[in-house]
């Protein structure tokens, strides 16, 4: 509060209320996030434009020049069978983003409801969702995924859903203890008192004060949710090869760390790492963002 | 002078539950059976220490809280009646003013979509003049209209209270429950926040159930007053009346204990021994009876009720 504010009192130029600013530009503002926003959107381009980046076809074998390493011709080397990893890597982001993103949003666009339903009404409904919960996280995330994608049949989309629901317990949880929480702030009492429908409660109050933790848990799931499709791929459940996807290049791989070939590993690990990295960064960036008192415009 | 709130007999009681089926072993009894009633246009005060269930009463009242049972009337309407959908209409009618300005106030929430809120979830302003409607909500408790961008964090505890107050007058309520309105704020700003509940009373003639452990708060805002001891009232009369002549002990100790700007004066401290019981386990007959400096026989084995002792005096005593 300054003069300028308390001269402007009644005077008929009052300054112009503050600017609501979009999310948009406040993530801008935020260096991190920024960062984070970056790395998405440079794979993103990539994984749009990658027919047209790659400079061989990651899919012909070339068996002549297998195992080469990093050079003016194969940037990135190429692998055991001759393919040319820079072209594999580049195809691989579209796959191995998308297949996060759509895991990620059925964990959390199942999940987050579910835990806020069960903490706000409580009672019996609470309990029978939170213990099947309970039930969901019993099992290695691995096992379960590999169930629920053998019994939808293998491929993608079934490999997608099935990392999808193994994640949906965490979201649930989060969200169940960020309610029960909240529920009992007197600002959700006050809401109550002037007969705001339990609902919209739980939309307009309940839900912005407990997205940060979910969304910073949303872009760390990013990085479960590639890894866990991966190994899904490399079981045999998600994609085939020779269908370029990072977790499946690392594991196929792995074997030739040992003989010196890093190349292999390095490149599609890079890139999961790079693209989580900017996920998760611009998690950060959303929980800062989010809320108004840790808005410091920097 | 007309009765605008009666409540008969309202209880309040929390099951204890233990073991693996969760059985009820008990029940702590946080309001146990109060009747009361308020006038149109007064200031009714309910004080009483930590824990005796004047917050429980107030929420209760305006069913934040269910009531196990009782009855309450408010301008002939039976609340309890009310279903979900009865109810929510019902809430323009009466209106609650928290405690703590910092926890009553959503933080992502511009002060604009706070006092938007009851607006719009009752339809009482068109969308276009929402604004002009909260303008003139924040003229009337004293803020800025051009502060209605910012955020609850960017005042001060008066203000936000301010805050809280404007969103309680939005629907234009009758009735309001001020749950320790000033309790959580300086000395220096009780007294502006005390005056604005009094001339908003007198502006839009509202009737306060004003709930507060300080006494000297409750002689300057209030009417009548009521005095809870674990879950009861023991004693309820006009302010004035209540504060020249305590009847029952536990008032009488309460006075007491009001400091006296006046260091010359030589005062008779009552000072009770003993802490307030568990509510679970009340004790048996007067529930102050083991803290009571007149204590009989008779107190241990008989609960005293409500009794008229003058006019407009009750007390719950069987001294008189």
């Amino acid at each position: 509060m300054s003069t300028a504010a308390h001269s402007a009192q009644g005077s008929p130029g009052r300054p112009a209320p503050a600017k609501p600013r979009t999310l948009l530009s406040l993530l801008l503002h935020n260096r991190l996030a920024a960062i984070g926003l970056t790395f998405i959107l440079i794979w993103t381009v990539v994984a749009v434009f990658a027919p047209w980046l790659a400079p061989h076809d990651p899919f012909v074998t070339d068996m002549a020049n297998k195992l080469q390493a990093p050079s003016g011709s194969h940037w990135f080397g190429t692998d055991n069978f001759g393919r040319d990893i820079l072209s594999r890597v580049l195809y691989g982001a579209r796959i191995s983003i998308w297949t996060g993103l759509i895991a990620v949003s059925i964990s959390f666009l199942i999940g987050m409801p579910l835990g806020g339903i069960a903490a706000y009404y409580g009672g019996r409904t609470g309990t029978i969702i939170m213990r099947f919960m309970d039930v969901l996280l019993s099992f290695p995330s691995l096992v379960l995924s590999m169930a629920i994608a053998a019994s939808i049949g293998a491929g993608l989309s079934s490999a997608m859903i099935a990392v999808g629901i193994v994640g949906i317990p965490e979201f649930a949880r989060l969200m169940f203890g960020q309610t029960v929480s909240l529920r009992e702030k007197e600002y959700i009492e006050a809401s109550r008192a002037i007969g705001v429908k339990n609902s919209v409660i739980l939309y307009r109050h309940i839900l912005p004060n407990a997205l940060a933790p979910l969304m910073v848990q949303a872009t760390l799931g990013m990085g479960f949710a590639i890894l866990t499709a991966s190994s899904l791929s490399f079981l045999g459940l998600g994609v085939r090869p020779p269908i370029a996807e990072w977790g499946a290049m690392i594991s196929e791989g792995r074997e030739y760390i040992i003989s010196g070939q890093w190349w292999l590993v390095t490149f599609p690990g890079l890139g999961i790492a790079t693209s989580i990295l900017g996920f998760n960064l611009l998690g950060d960036g959303f929980r800062d963002v989010l809320d108004p008192r840790l808005r410091s415009g920097k | 002078m007309t009765t605008l709130l009666e409540v008969r007999n309202l209880k309040k009681h929390y099951p204890v539950r233990k073991g693996f089926f969760s059985k009820q072993v008990g029940a702590v009894k946080a309001v146990d059976g109060i009747t009361l009633s308020v006038e149109q246009g007064e200031t009714l005060a309910v004080v009483g220490e930590s824990g005796c269930g004047k917050s429980t009463t107030g929420r209760a009242i305006l069913r934040l809280i269910e009531p196990t049972e009782g009855e309450i009337i408010f301008g002939g309407t039976d609340v309890r009646s009310l279903n979900t959908e009865q109810l929510r209409r019902f809430r323009t009618d009466m209106q609650m003013v928290f405690q703590d300005p910092y926890a009553s106030l959503d933080p992502r929430w511009t002060v604009q979509r706070i006092l938007e809120e009851p607006l719009r979830t009752h339809g009482s302003a068109p969308a276009g003049e929402l604004t002009s409607r909260v303008e003139q909500l924040m003229e009337v408790v004293g803020l800025s209209p051009y502060q209605a961008h910012r955020y609850p964090h960017e005042f001060s505890g008066g203000q936000r209270q301010r805050i809280g107050i404007a969103r309680a007058l939005a629907l234009n309520p009758k009735f309001i429950v001020c749950d320790e309105p000033v309790s959580a704020l300086d000395v220096s700003i009780q007294a502006q926040v005390l005056n604005l509940m009094q001339d908003l009373q007198e502006q839009y003639g509202l009737t306060y159930m004003f709930i507060s452990h300080d006494l000297s708060v409750v002689k300057f805002i209030s009417d009548r007053v009521a005095v809870m001891y674990l879950g009861r009232i023991v004693e309820l009369a006009p302010t004035k009346e209540l504060f020249a002549k305590p009847l029952h002990p536990y008032t009488q100790a309460l006075m007491s204990a009001v400091p006296v700007p006046n260091p010359g004066l030589k005062k008779q401290r009552i000072v009770l021994s003993g802490d307030v019981p568990n509510p679970e386990t009340p004790p048996t007959g007067c529930a102050f009876h083991p803290r009571c400096p007149y204590a009989m026989d008779r107190c241990k084995s008989e609960a005293p009720v409500l009794r008229e002792l003058g006019p407009g005096h009750q007390a719950a005593c069987h001294l008189y």
